[in-house]
């Protein structure tokens, strides 16, 4: 509990005017406690099956993305979107099921992969890595696509609720991309987060996607 | 019982194996021509299995490369493999290997049938959305909806319920413990009811 209690001290400056979502999640910290010690050491194990042990990311029959560095904000809003049923559901296995954990579980987990930092994954195709450099940098203007940078940072760690995309796993990155508006913000009537990327996902051709995605996939 | 039938397979194979051989391996790849003499005696014709040497047919390429792979090595180093297996696997080299995985990853796999027909339901529940209380994943996410596989992933689907139960309760007792991750960590946690279930279902998916 205290170590979740520090390393929230400096993400809670820094999201001095996050969204009340947010704020409530950290008071729902405060009030729950983690079952135990070896109860948060078993349950990461279980993500690390799925995502590897140090989070570097995994292909199996479906390409497991990396969580390691990920932005706290951003990993606990995606957990919350499986169990609202809002993401996944363009899967065979319940994603509702397969991430299924408390609230302050999530957060506990969040800060776990946050902070490891293994190498990426690798594997992409790289022909078109320096292409995918410049529509990160400087997007498509003829095409409608911005700049990834202005969101996701010049070195792709993102930042809050934009997340990190750097060593990212290929795979993961284009299918993301591809099936934006079929697999994120399923709740219509709420919109979320995800339909900050639903217009940048939609204008993005499937050349610019893999271009991208190799690229990113390369990121320390 | 069933040491008989298996024992009456193996003689039985054995002479068709050796038909083969008297009459050369006339329009036969590689792969088949080395499957047929050295690994059709115990594996059955055409790679199909059985409880002990299990069904090679439909499995994936680079699943069966990399099992050669650890018999030589010794890595996998559960009583049968070292009984069987290290022998048979010994003199393949990496070409013998790949054209064997080709051979036999071309045959339409067939399903054992052999489990318990009442525990399907629940091992059909866990492969798909595992037991996430209990931190077992979703057996889905790394072979297929389908249990039938992808690179390293093996094809599960209709293994013999003998051969997966044997398989799955020996990484709990600590071999193969250099088997690619994280499948002992995954199959040390499975309590035995659902090890029953999972190769009960799987002896039937076609
Ligand atoms: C059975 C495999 C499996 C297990 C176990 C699993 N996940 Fe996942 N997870 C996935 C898959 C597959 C995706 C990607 C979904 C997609 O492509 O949209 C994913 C996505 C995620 C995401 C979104 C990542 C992103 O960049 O948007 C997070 C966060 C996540 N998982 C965290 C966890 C945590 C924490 C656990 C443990 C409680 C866990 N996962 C357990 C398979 C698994
Ligand atoms: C206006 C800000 C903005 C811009 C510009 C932007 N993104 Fe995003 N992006 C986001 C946000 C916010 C999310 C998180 C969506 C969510 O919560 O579901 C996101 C999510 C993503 C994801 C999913 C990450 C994951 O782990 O699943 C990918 C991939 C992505 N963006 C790629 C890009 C690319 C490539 C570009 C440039 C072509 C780009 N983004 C431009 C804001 C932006
Ligand atoms: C003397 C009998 C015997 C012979 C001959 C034999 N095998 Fe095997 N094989 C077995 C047994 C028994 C196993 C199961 C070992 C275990 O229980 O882990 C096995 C397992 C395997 C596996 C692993 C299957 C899996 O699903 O993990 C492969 C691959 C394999 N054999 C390939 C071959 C090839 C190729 C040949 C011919 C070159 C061959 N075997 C010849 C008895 C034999
Ligand atoms: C994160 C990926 C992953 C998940 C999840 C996973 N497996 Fe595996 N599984 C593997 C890999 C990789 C191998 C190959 C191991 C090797 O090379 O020896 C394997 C091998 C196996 C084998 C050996 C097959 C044979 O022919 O001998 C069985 C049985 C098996 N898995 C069952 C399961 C079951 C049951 C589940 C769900 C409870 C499951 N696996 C979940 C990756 C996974």
């Amino acid at each position: 509990m205290k170590v979740i209690a520090k390393s929230w001290g400096l993400p809670i400056l820094l999201l001095f005017a996050a969204s009340a979502d947010v704020r409530t999640v950290l008071a729902d910290d405060v009030r729950t406690n983690i079952a135990s010690r070896g109860a948060f050491e078993a349950k990461a194990q279980y993500c690390g099956y799925c995502h590897g042990p140090s989070g570097q990311g995994y292909r199996g029959y479906y390409t497991m993305p990396r969580l390691a560095g990920q932005q706290s904000e951003y990993f606990v809003n995606q957990l919350r979107a499986f169990t609202d049923g809002r993401r996944g559901n363009t899967f065979e296995m319940k994603m509702a099921r397969v991430h299924a954990v408390s609230q302050a579980m999530r957060l506990a987990l969040a800060t776990r992969f946050g902070k490891l930092n293994p190498r990426p994954f690798g594997g992409a195709p790289t022909e078109h890595v320096a292409l995918g450099k410049k529509i990160y940098e400087e997007g498509v203007p003829e095409a409608n696509v911005p700049a990834c940078a202005a969101c996701h940072a010049p070195d792709a760690k993102g930042a809050g609720t934009n997340p990190r995309l750097a060593g990212q796993l290929y795979g993961y990155t284009v299918r993301g991309l591809i099936n934006w508006s079929k697999d994120r913000g399923q709740d219509h009537a709420h919109p979320d987060t995800s339909a900050v990327m639903l217009p940048v996902a939609n204008s993005m051709s499937k050349q610019q996607i893999t271009a991208v995605a190799a690229y990113l996939s390369t990121l320390k | 019982m069933n040491l008989i039938k298996s024992t009456v397979a193996l003689v039985v194979f054995m002479a068709v194996s050796n038909a083969a051989f008297a009459g050369g391996f006339e329009g036969m790849s590689l792969g088949e021509e080395m499957a047929t003499r050295d690994c059709a005696w115990c594996h059955g014709q055409l790679g199909q299995g059985f409880a002990t040497a299990p069904r090679l047919a439909g499995q994936t390429r680079l699943y069966i490369e990399n099992q050669l792979v650890s018999f030589r090595a010794h890595t996998r180093d559960n009583p049968n493999s070292q009984q069987f297996m290290w022998g048979a696997a010994a003199l393949l080299d990496a070409r013998d290997a790949a054209e064997l995985a080709a051979y036999f990853s071309s045959i339409a796999p067939e399903p054992a049938n052999d489990g318990d027909a009442t525990r399907a339901e629940i091992g059909r529940a866990l492969f798909k959305d595992g037991n996430p209380s209990g931190n077992i994943p979703s057996c889905i996410a790394c072979h297929g909806p389908n249990a039938e596989g992808v690179r390293e992933m093996p094809r599960l689907g209709g293994l013999s319920y003998r051969y997966l139960r044997r398989k799955l309760a020996q990484w709990g007792q600590g071999y193969h413990l250099a088997a690619m991750q994280p499948m002992p960590e995954i199959a040390k946690h499975l309590e035995p009811e659902e090890i029953e279930a999972l190769a009960s279902f799987l002896s039937f998916v076609k």
